[in-house]
This record gives structure tokens, sequence and C-alpha cells, in this order.
């Protein structure tokens, strides 16, 4: 394997709405940022990869006006995924695998408030039996909150537990939403949004933008300082119908964690694609991270959740530890679809 | 024996509140003064119409408002022969390409007031507003171009704007 490190992280504070600027005007300055952490130009770039979803857009091709924002001039060798940017991250450590490339240049956008999330989020599912049903993101992410507290017999008190540490850590983070000293009593007494979630259990609705730089080993080495090696990474899928999975497990993020050598050594630090609460506690079971593992000291999405981004920003967040020197080793998770369908986990090193 | 199912109905509606940009709310404010504004690349010089808030070649912001031309010449144009809902004309109709005075990429309209097929490249033409009263930050501020009195352009003037 050839080594590839993450060298440089850009993002947006996340806000509940973008109310000026649009996705070109919003990323400009974040490639801008990242490009200028990467001690590398614009030009020596060997592939650029974003991931986006045009229905938070409401437009066809919406990643392709993004473009915009890259300046694609010489001609750029550039892809998409309509995805979280973790999985265009994926794509990107592919491309410098094969030597084609010694670095790339990895974004992600979206504006989440533009159209009613939960409902937009709808349509990514089986539209001939399930979307009809109007089924929406939240209910669903209920059913599966359901299943893992009749499974392992745990409390709404561990979910809600969950969210007073998230939001408490994000005051540190300038760049999280949502956050603030929360009394764990008071969340209890709130009224269910969809039981068994309270609104604390759901992330909030966030728009953003982030960018990573990741290089190959000679030139990683040569413009960053401390680079934070990936070591492993491996994305796994899960059945399209939730109907046919385990949804108190993820059966795929413990596949993943495992061929990403999650287990071979001590996590530091762990930033955690959660955007429901009871999602990082299964999570923490199917990684193997105990107590002694910090989990998401940003807030992870909890406090800031800018979809397609709110991904790459884990392994931003990460990579950054390592970066600075705050974590030697650290585990970083990204899931897409309903109820963590497909997970990607990644190990970043000094 | 029952028939089967060959396909269903399932109605699709999502409605978004959506962000034009810093750049293009500039542009439409524009048009709703009877004015068309672009933004010029602070690295090449070229002014783009409608503005996007960056060079799409250099991916930097485009900060300088450069207030263009009404007047241009058609650099490329076809004839549309087919009739589209959206549109208030019959057809058959033109549509060009047109770069605006001023301008460094062209503009896609609709072109009115002569006969279909005298419509050609380099034509000199000029947007017809719509009355003061009606203009606003929208595109259907500008309702069409026409030609005007002026002699083509030469080819060598738009060749790089193809």
């Amino acid at each position: 394997m050839r080594e590839v490190a993450v060298i440089a992280v850009a993002q947006t504070p996340s806000v509940r709405r973008e109310r000026t600027r649009n996705e070109v005007e919003m990323l400009m300055p974040v490639l801008a940022e990242a490009l200028r952490r990467s001690g590398l130009r614009r030009e020596e770039i060997g592939f650029t990869v974003s991931g986006s979803c045009d229905y938070l857009a409401g437009q066809p091709f919406s990643f392709v006006s993004a473009l915009d924002a890259v300046g694609a001039w010489p001609p750029i060798t550039e892809s998409h995924v309509e995805m979280d940017g973790a999985f265009a991250l994926y794509e990107a450590w592919i491309k410098l695998q094969t030597g084609e490339v010694d670095s790339a240049l990895v974004y992600a956008f979206g504006k989440s408030s533009m159209g009613d999330l939960p409902e937009v989020l709808g349509y990514q599912l089986d539209p001939y039996v399930l979307a009809p049903l109007g089924v929406d993101a939240v209910s669903l992410a209920a059913l599966q909150a359901r299943a893992w507290l009749e499974a392992t017999g745990r409390s709404e008190r561990d979910l809600a537990r969950v969210a007073v540490r998230s939001r408490r850590d994000a005051l540190e983070n300038p760049n999280a939403q949502l956050k603030g000293t929360f009394e764990l009593e008071k969340l209890l007494a709130e009224p269910y949004l969809v039981a068994p979630l309270r609104k604390h259990d759901c992330p909030p609705i966030s728009d953003g933008a982030a960018a990573v730089v990741l290089a190959g080993d000679e030139v990683a080495r040569r413009v960053c300082r401390r680079p934070a090696w990936i070591r492993g990474i491996d994305q796994r899928i899960e059945p399209h119908a939730p109907g046919v999975r385990d949804l108190a497990r993820s059966p795929s993020s413990e596949l993943a964690g495992r061929n990403a050598g999650a287990r071979h050594g001590r996590i530091d630090v762990a930033e955690l694609h959660a955007p429901f609460t009871h999602q990082e506690w299964i999570l923490r079971e199917a990684l193997g991270l105990g107590e002694e593992v910090t989990v998401n000291p940003s807030g992870g999405a909890l406090a800031a959740n800018p979809m397609m981004v709110a991904g790459l920003l884990r392994i931003g967040e990460a990579a950054q530890r390592v970066m600075d020197g705050r974590a030697r080793r650290a585990l970083a998770h990204a899931t897409a679809g309903p109820c963590l369908q497909q997970n990607l986990v990644c190990v970043l090193e000094a | 024996m029952s028939e089967p199912v060959k396909s269903i109905v399932t109605p699709v509606r999502l409605d978004y509140v959506y962000t034009a940009g810093v750049a293009s709310t500039r542009f439409l404010q524009g048009l709703a003064q009877g004015r068309i504004l672009g933004q010029r690349c602070p690295v090449t010089g070229k002014v783009y119409v409608p503005p996007r808030g960056s060079s799409p070649t250099h991916g930097v912001p485009t900060e300088e408002e450069v207030e263009v031309s009404d007047k241009g010449t058609v650099t490329t144009y076809c004839i549309v022969r087919i009739p589209s809902e959206n549109l208030s004309v019959k057809p058959p109709f033109v549509c060009a390409h047109i770069l605006l005075d001023g301008a460094d990429i062209p503009f896609f309209a609709l072109i009115q007031g002569c006969p279909f097929d005298q419509v050609r490249m380099g034509m000199r033409v000029r947007a017809v507003w719509a009355p003061k009263e009606e203009l606003a930050p929208t595109f259907e501020s500008i309702r069409w171009f026409e030609p005007i009195d002026e002699p083509d352009a030469a080819y060598e003037s738009y060749a790089e704007h193809l």
C-alpha cells in the first residue's frame, strides 16, 4: 500500500441557514484556505473530487456549477460522488493508490436548509413501496433507537447523556452550531419529537462546506511537518430496505472498522458520524471503542450536521488532531443512508 | 389470475427556498434597474455576465463589478421548431448566444423583431426591456433581443467566444 496522508483541512462554520451566499461563494474561501494550509499550489493538485447532493440544492447537476469555485483551467482531472465528502475522500485515496497522482483536493458542500430536510432525505428510500409512505429520516432513526433500547436494555437517559456531552464539548469548537451546557433532567422532561427520540437526540439542520487535501508519501513529507497518515480505510454497505437489517447493530461499521485496522492498537480519539444520539452507542459497540477513547471532541454531527459534509468533517477533525499533535492515533467514521446503512472507517496516525 | 401491475404513480413534490447568492443578487437587482451587471476576473480581466461570484477558470472571487452594454453580437444561434409550454413565442423562433459589448462570455436569449431565417452570426442586436413599471429582479425584465441598424461584427471579434 502506498502511504497517503491528510495534509490540510478547512471548513466553514456550520450555520442554520446561509442566507446570502450560494454554494460556490461558500466554497471559494474554504478551498483557498485548504490549499494555503497544504502548501501546494492549485496547479499542483493531481485530482479533485467532491461530495454533494442535488436533492439538497433542488437543482440537477449542481455539483458541476460548484466547479466554478475550483477554477478548472487548465483542464483538471475531476470526479464527484452523490454522497458525503468522506466517500469522495475514499475515491481520492484509491486514485493516489494507483500512483497516477501525488495529491488530491477533496471537498463537500451542503445547504441543508433550502428544502424540508427530513422530507428530502425520504427520497433516498426505495421509490416503490417505502418512499410513497412518506416516512421521513427522523421517524426511521426513531425506529432504530427503539430497536437499540429494546435490544440493550439501555434507557433514554443514556441517549440524553450523549447529547449533553456533545454539545458541551462543542463549546470548544468555533465551527459548531449547536452548543451549550444542558441539564440532563431538563432534557428528559421535554416531550418526544418522534418517540423514543426527543429534540436533543436529533442533529441540527446545518449549511456548511469543508475541504481536505491528501498527498502521497513524498509530497506529504515534503510539504507537511506532521501529516495524518491514513493507515487503513474501508467502507461497507448493508441492504437498502431497513426492514431486512438488524437496526440495533451496525455490522457494516464493524467490518469496515476491522478492515481499516481499528482494533490494531490504542485509539486516542474517535470522530463518529452519528447524527442521532443512539447511533453513537451503536457505533462504539461496532468499533470496539471503550470508555477510555475520547469520542467526538468536536461535538460531532449533534453539534453541526451539514449534509454531505459532516462525514468528511469527521475525517478532517480527527486528522487535525493528529496534525496538531493532540492525538497519535485517531479513528474517523462517516455514514450514508438511513439508519447507518453505509459506513466508512478511516484510521489515521502521526 | 389477476392482471400484473405494470406501473404505479407516486407523486413527488419538494419545495425549496433558493439563495441566489451575492453575485447573482447584484445581477438581478441590476435588471430591476434596467442595467446589466457583470464581474471581472482579477487574473484574466475577463468580464462574466451573469456573474457567479467566481472566476470559473481560476476559482478566485470576482469582486469588481462592471456594467456592460445592452447591445451585443450574435455569436451563434439555433432555430427552434418545437413548441414549449414555458414560452409565449410561437415556433419557429431563434435562440442565440449574444456577446454583450464589454462582456467576455455570451449570454443566452431569444431573438425577435426579424424573420427567423435572417438571423446570422455577427448580427448586432439590442435588449428589448420590459416597460419600466414591469422591471423586476428577474430575467423576464429583458423580453428578448432585436436587430439594430449596425454593420455585422467581424468574425475575429467574437471568434474566441463561440
